[in-house]
């Protein structure tokens, strides 16, 4: 291995190990707070967790969003755009999918159904994307306070629609439940899962973690994505069109945190729900930013936080799961700190040993 | 006529949270650290006057304590993106979420609920009893006066030059022998107390601690201080004229007029029309979100 890989890989890793780290020291300080034994909460959350097969259906259903709106940010960071906004797209996915899924005739087959509600999602995701992108681009208005204030407009927008115009059930804020456009539960198939809410969407969660990666890193217009978000000056220089990029990454962002919406609406519950995104959107800039804007990183990085919030459930009887929630926040503070940290001592490292050699000789 | 001084108290009521609020996102942005922080500020700001008020029985000990909290994830915020130079926006989002969950757990801990605390002593009347009483509050006073006195200290005073020269040119600003962390930690740590102010009188205007009662408040005055182009009297100007949208709402609730719904998006419509640069470019300071200096 040498040195550069070597310095790669401790960039990549060390923050991470730091945070979890401090994560483990604030879990255990919150926990004796509450006078329980740090070790017994621990060993509950993991064994509510991985330790039977409802606990891995519900962190790997849980995953399965988290991947979407995570690669969402990732995909907005790699362009050097921070995606607030994958929240409302989520949502905005999750409501065009099963809107659609109410207009399709009964009786319609899934093979057709499935595909054309996940295109709605994606394309209802990719709307709320848009205009963020836009204004970017055209107007120069930062995405970081566009994705935030749309974030409210089109939830309020939603709510405005499931409650407003009888779309819902009434005394619910869902729609009627539709059953042709239903993605499979791994129950179905894996009958160890029965009763968890894990549903085939993980596959396509899979292949999008494929898809991402190759247009990033393998694909023409995943280069010029990058060389904007490293330098957009220099990729203007070198003939990127700059602006087109800013919209299209913006798009390709919205369109996969939409996509996300069908794990709860098809895969789940089968009907769209006021409300169901729950955070997960927001939770996306920390499964970005610990999976340090890599897909695959992204995979384990929403592993890892599905298996927080699942764990909050899990020790709920000893310790508020509201400690899941500080945890999160820890973990996201802790890397964003130790990131230019990490990065200046390993750089500082290298050079200080050298000034050593030079005083030797 | 009475509906009118109706609708002007009730606006006015609305404006005091963001009024405090705003004012602590004018101070950070101008001083170049990024205010998304705002809504945990309140929220901090909220938890820790119930708890002072508790305690010491006393409104005036929740202020001090309020103030105290939103200081300290102030602090926090400072020390991440000054000290260690943490992306500003990372650190906001992470600041937020964890004020959320600290507040959950330990209004667990402290008052054994998941909702709400017990009833502790605040300022005036709980609201049901006239909206005159608003003025027998004094955080109304002080919001009222917030803003002009921000801009008398951003434009007038020496502390106020120093936060607009870190916040357009830090590199000059440090040349001139001017400690650029410093004057940003004290912007930020301020911009905490100030934030959380607007929390304090949410909780002691209503006596009590609700899980997550600033409801998005802070994003509103976030909203207001772009939209008034980070200067306190236009940002005090917008932050009334977004509560006085909502007034409006609550007085023609049921009339069919518009869905609250679409009251509510008002601020940021605006906000976005303003950022696209419709009626005027909202240009934020120069050295916004950049970590060195």
């Amino acid at each position: 291995m040498n040195a550069s890989t070597k310095l790669a890989i401790e960039e990549g890793v060390l923050p991470t190990l730091t945070a979890l780290l401090v994560a483990l020291v604030a879990g255990d300080l919150l926990i004796l707070s509450y006078g329980q034994a740090p070790g017994e909460v621990w060993r509950l959350m993991l064994s509510g967790t991985w330790g039977n097969a409802y606990g891995i259906g519900q962190v790997l259903y849980k995953a399965t969003t988290l991947v979407f709106t995570g690669l969402s940010v990732a995909i907005g960071l790699r362009a050097g755009l921070f995606n607030i906004g994958a929240e409302s797209q989520l949502a905005a996915g999750g409501f065009c999918a099963g809107a659609l899924g109410l207009l399709l005739p009964a009786g319609v087959t899934p093979w057709l159904a499935i595909p054309v509600c996940l295109l709605a999602a994606m394309i209802g995701g990719a709307l709320v994307g848009f205009v963020p992108g836009v204004l970017r681009a055209r107007f120069g208005a930062h995405e970081v306070i566009a994705t935030i204030m749309l974030n409210f407009i089109v939830l309020a927008f939603l709510n405005w629609s499931i409650s407003a115009t009888g779309l819902a059930v009434p005394e619910t804020l869902h729609t009627p439940a539709v059953q042709s456009s239903a993605i499979p539960r791994l129950a179905a198939y894996l009958p160890i899962f029965h009763g968890s809410a894990a549903n085939a969407t993980i596959l396509i969660a899979l292949l999008t973690v494929v898809v991402v990666w190759w247009l990033l890193f393998r694909s023409r217009f995943g280069y010029e994505l990058r060389a904007v978000g490293l330098q957009p000056l220099a990729a203007e220089s070198g003939g990127i069109r700059v602006p087109r990029i800013w919209t299209t990454a913006m798009i390709l962002a919205g369109a996969v945190a939409g996509l996300g919406g069908a794990n709860f609406v098809l895969g789940y519950k089968n009907y769209f729900e006021d409300g169901f995104s729950g955070g997960a959107g927001f939770l996306g800039i920390a499964v970005a930013l610990v999976g340090r804007n890599n897909p695959f990183g992204v995979l384990l990085a929403a592993l890892f936080f599905a298996t927080l919030s699942q764990g909050g459930l899990a020790i709920h009887a000893l310790v508020p799961k509201q400690m899941v929630e500080v945890l999160e926040g820890i973990v996201i503070l802790a890397v964003a700190v130790s990131v230019p940290e990490v990065r200046r001592l390993l750089r500082a490292r290298p050079a200080k040993s050298a000034a050593a050699v030079a005083v030797k000789a | 006529m009475k509906v009118t001084l109706l609708l002007m108290l009730q606006t006015l009521r609305i404006a005091v949270p963001y009024l405090f609020a705003a004012s602590g996102g004018v101070l950070a942005e101008r001083a170049g650290i990024v205010s998304l922080t705002l809504e945990g500020f309140m929220l901090s700001g909220a938890f820790c006057a119930t708890l002072g008020s508790f305690y010491f029985n006393s409104p005036w000990a929740g202020l001090v304590i309020g103030m105290l909290g939103g200081a300290v994830f102030g602090a926090l915020h400072a020390v991440a993106t000054i000290r260690f130079k943490a992306d500003q926006i990372v650190s906001a989002v992470a600041i937020n979420l964890m004020v959320v969950g600290l507040t959950r757990f330990f209004l667990r801990l402290a008052f054994d609920s998941s909702s709400n605390s017990p009833r502790v002593a605040g300022f005036g009347s709980d609201g049901s009893a006239g909206l005159l009483s608003t003025f027998a509050n004094p955080l109304v006073w002080l919001g009222i006066i917030v803003m002009p006195v921000l801009a008398w200290v951003i434009s007038r005073t020496r502390f106020g030059l120093r936060v607009r020269a870190v916040g357009e040119k830090p590199e000059a600003a440090a040349t001139l022998g001017v400690s650029v962390d410093r004057i940003r930690y004290g912007a930020v740590i301020a911009s905490g107390a100030l934030a959380a102010l607007g929390g304090v009188y949410l909780a002691l205007d209503q006596h009590q601690f609700t899980d997550q009662m600033t409801a998005g408040r802070g994003f509103i005055a976030l909203a207001a201080v772009i939209f008034g182009r980070w200067t306190p009297v236009r940002a005090g100007i917008a932050c009334l004229l977004f509560a006085f949208a909502e007034a409006v709402q609550i007085q023609v609730q049921g009339a069919g007029v518009l869905p609250s719904q679409f009251v509510s998006m008002i601020p940021y419509v605006l906000t976005l029309v303003a950022l696209a640069g419709v009626v005027g470019r909202a240009v934020p300071p120069a050295a916004l979100g950049r970590a060195e200096g």
